[in-house]
């Protein structure tokens, strides 16, 4: 719904004359056949939508004379001579953008566009002023004093190689290989998991012996007996004392192996789960307002340990199992070639079969995991609002929520249980039908003397193992796929680049004078716009107060100016410095922030007040406290400062958890403070109080304060209005007084203490208009 | 409010809807619907640029015909959500994804940033935000031909 033309950055003459983007190849010969001689082109802007609102390409072309147009729809192009009284705007509109042509009788054309194309028709149009003001005048444009993006012709900062609109665009998947990406958390292990891989290899070799020494036994010892010759005890003893020998060595090696690996898997374990998490936490507000909590707590919590389990242990198993297979193969076809064929036949069955699950595995088991995540959301979302459930007594339909979100998980999984239940017993009937093949032919072969009934015997030894070795193989593609889920979750938080990034050459500010200026500034949150065109400038140790409607804007400005979001247009400056050359976290060391709904963490309220400063003496926790306000209330609870808060203070008031987040920000001694609305929620006098005492503090601060009631902002010497994203007016409260406009009518209706719905128009908030009513 | 309809409306030669109330007075309007996707036919409102309500329509059958079309027409040429026919292809199914789509408004491509950014509907409806923030609607996923859905099922 904004509808503010765009207006040009005539105080700063940044741009050439002439874009130093070329036009694209496709559109080059389809230009030049309309240009007139010696035309130039000077910018350009290709369209994605027509007027009716579909795709289509079209193309909107400045030259030094004429605008030509043209949109996806036809052919022909419109041309409109450049004159004074010319006037190019743009606006948008759920996701759409419009750019109208206007001169003083009407409109001449508009056009289209998706907001992909917004900074570049933002571009435009500074380039079809500057054209014009040169038409109309006669002056040449001043060349560009900055240096700018040679690709969106965004002005450089200080500090910047690349552009921070262009860099932001990055959009690469992550790639399908997941799984080997993994390996960066194996790395520190990869001694130990080779010890764990040597041992399972042992192991299992160990495992081997015994049926090999059935042979002899059999054929050696059994047999000849049978056929009248008395027993050798001594080939017995040996035989046997060797099975016993191999089966302790199993049992030794085995038992170091589990340990091992066991040892490595909780720590692959412990560092996926930190990184991911330390990662997730540099991720921007944004990230999280698109998030949901228990989504993120499903990912780290429990896929991670699937993840490790697999790396530890599935991994190696299934390398051993292959190793083994081959070895068990090599003894097979030593001891008869023939026999160790028919062994091998239900092999390439099961590869076949392996192949045509494995797909619809992974997206199984990858829905598992996101109904799964669904099933924690409900929970993260009702718990701490229960009591919002409570009031309006509908624990009945959030029990209903939870189970339906329980009943999709059953479904899912039904669905995947289906496909992977009928999986593992085909491979078991596969290598039953095996060792009835190897019985039938062993049977033939010693019929015709080919074999002796120790061979079969031994054949049918390993033929055990060979299987089971097998059916364990073909186990490891539910494990390998769901760890693969698990893997492409968690890299997708991994590989989220943060969209408030750290910049690659970061300026470091040493001492921070706490000037703060907004040039240009435009932001949206998605598609919606919410604030336009501000510029501003807040020097060191003022104070400045925000006013204006709810939703004017106010604690967005705030979430700019601490870099919770990027803007999508213009800069913020610190000092002099783009804060997006700053090291985020060294940047905000500098500002204290009480936010509108202050928010306290589970532990006592000493800790809560030191947040920002772990290191705070009692001291100085007990002088923030005072200052705030928050001393008297804490003595008067059983622990005082170790009284617990409860999850997300719960505990206390409104009120005072205000003031509990006013000490935290008073506390670690900011260059910058920013109060949104840091009193709203305490009563008349109390506020009176903190603010007295703030007053004190705010002294050599540069302080932003936000407040609905405008008794707070007194003390400020500059008052901001702003109004649906803009700023209206700027001034102490006496000259806005003197103008009579937004701020006059604003005061007024508080002076008068009546509700003004539907009167003034800086009531544009409607009905969530809660702050006027003081 | 009102379901009588006291007001004239016309379009200027800026392209702009102008609303005339009961009391003479003339307000550039805009029509918005209230429940764009719920129910977009029934309960729009015509607020002025500053956001307040001018006239509330119950719902456009209730408008004469010279008058629906104004609003009509307003609406048609800002509201945006293209609905999504056919799937082509998918870059990956790993997000950031990029789509190659058949909608009503054509061909084109939109760039998935996340799973999170498919918003179920009512019954069978989806509603898909790309990275630009345009919103992709699809009406009936079981009505999409097999190739879209099985594309659509990974993302779900
Ligand atoms: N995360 C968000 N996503 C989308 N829109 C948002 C988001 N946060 C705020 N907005 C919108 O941006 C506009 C400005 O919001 P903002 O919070 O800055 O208002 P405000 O001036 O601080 O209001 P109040 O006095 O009520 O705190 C509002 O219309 C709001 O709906
Ligand atoms: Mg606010």
């Amino acid at each position: 719904m904004t509808q503010s033309p765009a207006t040009p950055t005539a105080l700063q003459p940044i741009l050439p004359t002439s874009s130093q983007i070329p036009l694209p190849e496709a559109w080059q010969p389809v230009v030049e056949a309309q240009l007139v001689k010696e035309e130039k082109v000077l910018a350009w802007l290709e369209i994605d939508l027509n007027t009716s609102l579909h795709f289509g390409k079209g193309l909107i072309v400045l030259t030094d004379r004429r605008l030509l147009a043209r949109t996806g729809d036809t052919p022909e192009w419109q041309s409109q001579p450049l004159r004074e009284g010319l006037r190019l705007t743009r606006r948008d509109h759920a996701g759409v953008g419009s750019l109208e042509l206007f001169d003083a009788t009407g409109r001449l054309a508009h056009w289209r566009y998706t907001l992909g194309q917004d900074v570049a028709a933002g571009r435009l149009i500074d380039h079809v002023n500057r054209q014009l003001d040169f038409v109309v005048t006669g002056v040449a444009p001043t060349p560009p004093a900055q240096a700018v993006c040679p690709k969106c012709e965004t002005p450089l900062l200080a500090g910047q190689d690349e552009c921070p609109v262009c860099s932001k665009e990055e959009l690469t998947p992550p790639s399908t290989w997941t799984l080997f990406r993994l390996w960066r958390f194996a790395r520190p292990y990869r001694w130990q998991l080779l010890a764990g891989f040597l041992l399972s290899l042992a192991t299992t070799a160990a495992t081997l012996v015994p049926p090999y020494m059935t042979m002899p036994l059999m054929d050696k010892v059994l047999i000849p007996y049978q056929n009248g010759k008395p027993i050798d005890t001594g080939l017995v003893t040996l035989y046997l004392s060797g099975l016993l020998g191999a089966a302790l060595l199993a049992w030794v090696l085995g038992w170091a192996r589990t340990y091992i690996l066991a040892l490595v898997s909780e720590r692959i374990g412990r560092d996926l789960r930190t990184t991911t998490y330390e990662h997730l936490l540099k991720l921007s507000q944004e990230y999280f307002g698109g998030k949901r909590t228990g989504d993120l707590m499903a990912r780290i919590g429990s896929e991670t340990d699937r993840i490790n389990i697999f790396i530890s242990l599935h991994f190696l198993d299934f390398a051993t199992d292959v190793l083994m297979i081959s070895m068990t193969t090599l003894i097979l076809v030593s001891i008869n070639p023939w026999l160790a064929l028919v062994t091998l036949l239900p092999l390439p069955v099961i590869a076949f079969l392996i192949h045509t699950v494995r797909e619809r595995l992974r997206t199984g088991f990858e829905k598992v995991d996101r109904i799964w995540a669904e099933v924690t959301n409900v929970l993260a979302d009702t718990i701490p609002g229960i009591r919002v459930v409570k009031a309006f007594a509908q624990e009945s339909r959030e029990a209903a929520r939870f189970r339906a979100a329980n009943q999709h998980n059953l479904e899912v999984n039904d669905k995947v249980n289906k496909v992977w239940s009928l999986f593992g017993p085909t491979v078991t009937l596969l290598t039953e039908v095996g060792l009835l093949i190897i019985w039938g032919f062993g049977i033939w072969q010693i019929s015709r003397n080919d074999i002796s009934v120790g061979v079969l015997t031994a054949f049918l030894a390993y033929i055990g193992r060979f299987y089971t070795r097998l059916d364990s193989m073909s186990r490891i593609v539910s494990v390998t796929q769901k760890a693969a889920a698990g893997a492409k979750r968690i890299f997708d938080i991994l590989d989220h680049v943060s969209s408030v990034p750290e910049p690659a050459t970061p300026v470091h500010l040493p001492a921070v004078a706490g000037r703060i200026e907004l040039r240009n500034v435009g932001f949206r949150y998605g598609t919606r716009s919410v604030t336009r065109d501000i510029s501003l400038t807040i020097e060191p140790g003022e104070m400045v107060g925000l006013v204006g409607h709810s939703g004017s804007g106010k604690s967005t400005m705030v979430n700019l100016i601490c870099r919770f979001y990027d803007v999508s247009e213009g800069a913020i400056l610190i000092d002099g410095v783009d804060i997006r050359s700053v090291p985020v976290a060294e940047y905000r060391k500098n500002i204290g922030l009480v936010l509108q709904e202050p928010f306290l963490f589970f532990g006592t309220i000493a800790e809560n007040i030191a947040y920002g400063k772990p290191d705070a003496t009692r001291e100085e926790i007990v002088a923030a406290a005072r200052a705030a306000h928050a001393h008297e209330f804490i003595l008067r609870l059983p622990h005082g400062y170790d009284s617990l808060v409860g999850e997300r203070g719960q505990a206390l008031s409104g009120g005072e958890r205000q003031r509990i987040s006013i000490a935290r920000a008073l506390l670690i001694d900011p260059k910058i403070l920013i109060l949104d609305e840091a009193t709203s929620s305490v009563d008349t006098t109390t506020e009176k109080e903190i603010q007295k005492a703030l007053d004190n503090l705010v002294r050599g601060r540069t302080t932003i304060a936000i407040a609905h009631r405008l008794s707070t902002l007194r003390e400020a010497n500059r008052l901001v209005v702003l109004d649906r994203g803009s700023v209206v007016e700027v001034g102490n409260h006496d000259e806005l007084m003197a103008q009579e406009g937004h701020y006059y009518r604003l005061y007024q209706a508080q002076a008068r203490n009546v509700d003004t719905e539907g009167g003034s128009d800086l009531e544009a908030g409607g009905e969530d208009d809660k702050g006027d009513r003081e | 409010m009102s379901t009588t309809h006291d007001f004239q409306l016309h379009r200027d030669a800026f392209g702009k809807l102008i609303f005339t109330g009961s009391d003479g007075e003339a307000h550039e309007a805009l029509p918005v619907r209230a429940f764009p996707i719920g129910a977009p036919d029934k309960g729009i409102a015509l607020v002025d640029p500053h956001g307040h309500e001018l006239a509330w329509i119950d719902a456009l059958a209730d408008l004469d015909a010279e008058r629906r079309q104004l609003v009509e027409s307003e609406l048609a040429s800002r509201e945006f959500m293209p609905v999504i026919e056919r799937i082509i292809e998918v870059s990956s199914y790993a997000t950031p994804s990029t789509w190659t789509i058949v909608t009503n408004r054509g061909e084109t491509k939109l760039i998935l940033k996340g799973e999170e950014d498919i918003r179920r509907l009512a019954a069978q409806a989806l509603l898909i935000a790309d990275s630009n923030g345009i919103q992709y609607l699809i009406r009936d996923r079981g009505a999409l031909d097999a190739h879209s859905r099985k594309i659509l099922d990974r993302f779900l």
